[in-house]
């Protein structure tokens, strides 16, 4: 265990470098303006882009301006808004908000989504799993902007049963509708997974042996089937709540949260490049580590999974 | 050399005669039997043909001009002249929903194909050269991978310069979807042909004296490709929502190009007011990708050896 996980450490060190190192280059080097909208709707003045030059080293070799990037990277200076204000002090005031948001998304696929999968998968071709599998489908392919605007019209402005916006306090309340929102694509994922999972180990012959020799049917399917059937579906969960914390973004946005996803939205609207890549970087940091957990934890899962 | 071309061919062209003149049921012929008898393949297929004729020749549906906008009738409800009504800058929506459709198409089609292509390359590399070749495209792969699609569309398209030419528009959005989709497909080629490689009838061929070149193109890539063209038809759907949602959040596709992204990111801010303008274009936006994900479902049905 020890091993593994030392290897596993080691092998995310090229991906992290690559990955930062591919984000950075994209926003400074691709042809395009890194100093667009820094003075509203016109171009900057030569002084001005001469000292966002020198402040953020854009005059040397990439390698050495990336270098000196993560450098500040890792003190935690992610540089300044254009406001002034430092993106590293706005991204610890959000991140909290953004982590109560996808641990509540988690929370309501986990719980829904298993038991829909669940039903369906005890019983496949029945009314439930039908039922299931359908509305699944639908909830797959509509895109979640549009299941954000309109439940947040219908459900929030003209029902009146959820807030409509989420303000700086971000309560539980408040956060039950986008939350909704953020984790209905991935409960459909986890339905159809525990489905197929279940399915297929409820044909399997050791919840056959365990029928023959007498067990009663709650615990042939809660303890052997139903547990072998867990695994890929907690794997799926751990990913998940590392996409769930950077793909809020849209979510974010719809609802006013003030997460980090709604940061980056506001600094794509601003056209703010340095706030852009801050908040991009550290929401793939935290995607990069969440799988890490994830991978180590899924040798804890699993035995079979050796770790030498 | 010709007699060993000849005789592979002689040994390929066996399993379709079968012995004693029987047919023999290949896993293809199996597939596509089972396939003629779902309804949702069929139901799908329609759905399909119906939106690429719209792309293709939109003015075989509507004679009305996407692009003329009836200030004094904006936000007009459906009526009988105009079926879906006019948004609120006056435009006729069922003429722009149909319109939308080529922007839509195009930029799902080519943004699958291109995956397909990018992945399915590096994955053959990597699942037959093996060794260092191997280790390279996957620590590339891996980087890629650790970019969710949307945080890393949102880099590259905030960062390139802004264009007015609808090709150029179309183009970067599909390179977008191309550059950070690569690696699933990149994943899935390169187990598929590490399962295939192994088999008999790899070895039989390579004993023979086949090309590296004949070895991958007639014995490994048509045994590997199954998975890779169910997902790629998964992703036409999956992009096709993806060019949405980067067009909902100004970065996509961008207005005078006309699509169910932009159309659905206009809307939203007219919605409370004038629900249907929302309404319409997405439900062309989900009809287009439930009908690529549910063929894609139906495929894979078919070739599960557990069905």
């Amino acid at each position: 265990m020890g091993k593994y996980t030392v290897r596993r450490i080691l092998q995310m060190i090229p991906v992290l470098l690559g990955a930062t190192f591919l984000i950075y280059w994209m926003v400074f080097s691709l042809p395009g303006d890194p100093t667009a909208g820094k003075c509203g709707e016109r171009p900057c003045s030569a002084t001005y882009i001469a000292k966002f030059n020198e402040k953020y080293n854009l005059n040397d070799p990439l390698l050495v301006q990336y270098g000196k990037y993560m450098g500040n990277v890792l003190q935690g200076d992610f540089g300044e808004s254009q406001y002034g204000i430092p993106v590293s002090d706005e991204l610890k005031e959000r991140f909290s908000v953004t982590a109560k948001l996808g641990a509540m998304a988690l929370l309501f696929e986990g719980v829904i989504g298993i038991f829909a999968g669940v039903l369906a998968g005890l019983r496949k071709g029945g009314f439930v799993d039908n039922l299931v599998l359908i509305s699944t489908l639908v909830v797959i392919s509509i895109p979640i902007f549009v299941i954000g605007r309109v439940s947040q019209i219908y459900l929030g402005v003209k029902a009146g049963i959820f807030p409509v916006t989420v303000s700086f306090e971000a309560t539980f309340y408040e956060l039950m509708l986008p939350a909704m929102v953020l984790g209905s694509a991935s409960l459909a994922y986890l339905a159809r997974l525990t489905r197929t999972n279940l399915g297929d180990n409820v044909k399997s012959d050791y919840v056959r042996t365990a029928r023959a020799k007498g067990l009663p049917e709650t615990r042939v399917i809660g303890l052997h089937a139903l547990r072998n059937s867990m695994i890929p579906v907690v794997t799926f969960l751990g990913y998940d709540f590392g996409a769930l914390l950077g793909g809020a973004i849209i979510t974010e946005g719809i609802f006013n949260i003030q997460g980090i996803g709604g940061y980056v939205f506001r600094g794509i609207n601003d056209r703010d490049g340095i706030v852009v890549v801050g908040a991009v970087t550290a929401l793939v940091l935290v995607y990069l580590f969440a799988n890490l957990i994830v991978d180590l934890l899924y040798g804890l899962l699993d035995p079979r999974i050796s770790h030498d | 050399m010709t007699e060993l071309a000849g005789a592979e061919a002689a040994i390929e062209a066996k399993p379709d005669e079968g012995e004693g003149g029987q047919v023999l049921r290949t896993r293809r012929g199996d597939a596509w039997r089972h396939l003629k008898q779902k309804k949702l393949f069929w139901i799908s297929m329609v759905l399909i043909l119906i939106f690429v004729t719209m792309a293709i020749a939109p003015w075989l549906f509507t004679d009305a001009d996407p692009r003329e906008a009836v200030l004094s009738e904006a936000r007009e409800s459906p009526s009988s002249e105009h079926w879906f009504g006019r948004d609120i800058q006056g435009y006729d929506l069922y003429s722009r929903c149909i319109y939308g459709a080529r922007a839509s198409i195009l930029v799902g089609l080519f943004s699958a194909l291109g995956v397909m292509l990018i992945g399915g390359v590096f994955g053959l590399l990597g699942g037959y050269a093996s060794g260092w070749v191997d280790s390279l495209v996957s620590r590339f792969a891996e980087i890629f991978f650790a970019l969710p699609l949307i945080l890393g569309a949102i880099i590259i398209l905030t960062s390139l310069p802004d264009s007015d030419r609808y090709v150029i528009i179309v183009f970067k959005v599909v390179a977008v979807l191309v550059v950070l989709g690569w690696p699933s497909i990149f994943r899935l080629m390169r187990s598929s042909v590490l399962q295939v490689k192994p088999n008999d009838y790899v070895q039989a061929a390579r004993a023979l004296g086949a090309s590296p070149w004949r070895v991958v193109s007639s014995h490994i890539l048509p045994n590997a490709m199954g998975p890779v063209i169910v997902v790629t038809t998964i992703n036409l759907g999956v992009f096709i929502a993806a060019e949405a949602s980067l067009s909902f959040l100004g970065i996509g596709l961008k207005p005078p190009t006309v699509s169910w992204g932009v159309m659905i990111s206009d809307a939203t801010r007219a919605m409370s007011s004038a629900p249907h303008t929302l309404l319409f274009p997405a439900i062309f936006l989900s009809f287009a990708v439930l009908s690529f994900i549910m063929l894609g479902d139906a495929i894979r049905d078919a070739f599960d050896p557990k069905r």
